[in-house]
């Protein structure tokens, strides 16, 4: 069970608000029966044979209470926030149960409050906060040089697309143009970093769905990227290496037979992967059908990345406005039909694929140059030059003790991360500080629909919806 | 500008600007036409949520700023809405009802900055304690410091 038969992957040159196209369902597996079965339990026009048969009766009561509005709202007609509803239940029936913080399938400290009916969630309300650091406020205090080491630490799992996010905006404001060599730097850095966090993904979403062997698998293929990154960087995560004016340094010799290795062990792992999930009717039956969310719901609640594409939106920031010259590679964007845990799955599975083939490009095309800009305003001069210019000395002092000075003004740079839109937004008033640096952190929207995907559905759903988002609560609180 | 030609001509007073490349389009509305600006916006193809935050100016007049991106799958374009809140009344129409993805963004300019969004269905404290003292973000607002004792340094007797 190789083929994703629900993904159809392709160029992504004119992005439309149509759905996408009915492609790719070649297979008739049980799959494919099943799901039509769910879309005819979620349309409620009537009670299929299968469920008859196939569940127990706590879910045809919850079947019974689907009225007009509810239905309305899961298809995604009406959208609202869920957990501001009242509830027809009389308040006495539910029961409130707290998730968290310390919960480990909430992937950090996310609490929930959750109302039950029984078994069924009637409303969930995230608690974030727990991890607060005030990073924003800390970003004020720190020079656009000194700005890079502290967004780094929001996401710990994609540390290299917060640099380059960060690194965008000041460019941005400053003007500055990043050699060719620099940009291919940055791509192939960040798109490993997309593999190494989907990797983690893959291992925590087994994990929390019973395949715990999948943890040390996910782990162990992440480790030959984190031993790459560790090689290049210096530093296995809070690289602060993609910088405002380029990367730190230059790729060490002998970069290409470790980008060699990955291609190989990854894609190795992936099909591995495949191999455990595809079949897996465990897999299946706790994946499809759950969580879901439509297209509609994901653009009003702001939800982006993997978990929009799956929901049908044909969207990604590479191809709609590429940045570091990512547009120079060829790659396809996976897109999935029915927004649930399956479609996330697979679209994810696909995207580290994509992402390998975007990385073998950039090792075959790393053109030669400079790796950062040569404005000695921004980038400090070489050691050997500090030596012998006295221009050098003060250039190197001034960015060391004072940075540098960036122009007034204010920039919003998004680029696409593993989980989505991260957009900077940047406030300067001509200073060497910022003046105000916002992040827009694409798990921040995901944990505020999580109400969206769980209201109505089964308490053992709450952690497979949870790990499909993928939410990483440094990039939530910040 | 052509795709912000409906919305012009619907909202003469709202100024329209584009700032560093052509993909950051700002328009600044003022406080009383921001819901019927969105709701607006929304109609015309920027239907979806990006961002939301608040900006504290200091010594300008208004303020405070709440910024708020839009997006756009149909017309790839973004558009960034920068509506002025007075240090004197810093109230703002909350914009939940059209995009209820604002709805933690809104809380959250609300505890950093102590902006009210009024007619938001929830509007508490989000990343800080409910307890918290003031709203963190705003430039008079003190980094402040908390002394550390070490157990081995002498000062500590």
């Amino acid at each position: 069970m190789s083929d994703t038969p629900n993904v159809v992957t392709g160029d992504l040159e004119a992005p439309t608000t149509e759905p996408p196209p009915e492609q790719g369902t070649a297979t008739s597996s049980t799959a494919d029966e099943r799901r039509e079965m769910h879309d005819v339990w979620v349309a409620g026009s009537e009670e299929p044979a299968w469920m008859r048969s196939y569940t127990d009766e706590g879910a045809q009561e919850i079947l019974a209470a689907e009225d007009e509005a509810s239905i309305e709202l899961t298809r995604g007609t009406v959208v609202e926030d869920d957990f501001v509803y009242d509830d027809p239940a009389d308040d006495d029936e539910l029961q409130i149960l707290n998730m968290g913080p310390q919960h480990p399938s909430t992937h950090g400290v996310l609490r929930l409050h959750l109302e039950l009916d029984g078994e069924t969630i009637r409303r969930v309300k995230p608690i974030i906060g727990y991890l607060h650091t005030g990073m924003e406020k800390t970003a004020e205090t720190l020079t656009y040089m000194q700005g890079s080491t502290n967004v780094t630490r929001m996401d710990y799992l994609s540390p290299m697309h917060m640099e380059l996010a960060f690194s965008l905006a000041v460019e941005s404001l400053l003007g500055v143009e990043i050699p060719e060599r620099g940009q291919a730097i940055r791509v192939l850095l960040t798109e490993l970093n997309r593999v190494s966090s989907h990797l983690v993904w893959a291992a925590t979403q087994g994990t929390d769905l019973g395949a715990v062997s999948m943890l040390i698998f996910g782990l162990r293929d992440r480790e030959y990227i984190l031993q790459f990154f560790e090689k290049v960087t210096g530093l296995r995560m809070n690289h602060n290496f993609i910088r405002p004016g380029g990367v730190a340094a230059d790729l060490p010799d002998g970069w290409e037979d470790d980008i060699e290795q990955i291609l190989v062990k990854v894609p190795q792992g992936v099909s591995e992967y495949e191999e455990l999930f595809n079949g897996n009717p465990i897999f299946r039956d706790r994946t499809m059908g759950v969580g879901v969310i439509t297209p509609e719901e994901c653009k009003a609640l702001g939800v982006s990345g993997p978990i929009a594409r799956a929901s049908g939106i044909k969207w990604d920031i590479r191809k709609a406005f590429p940045y570091s010259g990512i547009e120079k590679y060829d790659f396809d964007i996976p897109v999935g039909k029915h927004g649930d845990v399956w479609d996330r799955y697979l679209v994810r599975m696909e995207e580290i694929k994509q992402s390998l083939r975007i990385v073998k490009q950039v090792m075959e095309t790393m053109p030669s140059g400079d790796y950062r800009t040569l404005d000695r305003k921004v980038t400090p001069p070489p050691r050997k030059r500090i030596d012998e210019s006295m221009e050098a000395l003060i250039h190197h002092f001034k960015l060391f003790t004072s940075g540098y000075k960036v122009p007034a003004g204010e920039t919003y740079t998004a680029i696409e991360s593993p989980r989505g839109e991260l957009g900077m937004y940047i406030v300067s008033d001509g200073r060497e500080k910022p003046w105000r640096m916002h992040a827009r952190t694409p798990s921040f929207n995901h944990v505020q629909a999580l109400p969206t995907m769980m209201t109505d559905s089964l308490v053992a759903d709450i952690v497979a919806t949870i790990a499909s988002c993928d939410p990483v609560l440094g990039d939530v609180d910040r | 500008m052509s795709v912000f030609a409906h919305l012009q001509h619907a909202f003469p007073d709202v100024e329209f600007e584009t700032v560093l490349d052509s993909q950051q389009d700002v328009a600044h509305v003022h406080r009383d036409q921001y819901l019927d600006f969105v709701a607006a916006a929304k109609a015309d193809g920027f239907d979806v949520f990006a961002d939301l935050c608040g900006v504290d100016y200091l010594r300008r007049d208004p303020r405070f700023e709440v910024v708020l991106g839009l997006l756009s799958h149909e017309h790839v374009r973004r558009l960034r809405i920068r509506v002025g809140v007075p240090a004197g009344d810093p109230q703002i129409p909350s914009i939940t009802g059209v995009f209820p993805g604002a709805n933690f963004y809104e809380r959250e300019a609300y505890d950093l900055y102590g902006i009210v969004f009024s007619g938001h269905p929830d509007l508490t404290r989000i990343v800080l304690p409910d307890e918290w003292d003031g709203h963190p973000l705003r430039k008079d607002y003190s980094v402040g410091s908390v002394p550390v004792r070490f157990k081995e340094s002498p000062k500590a007797q």
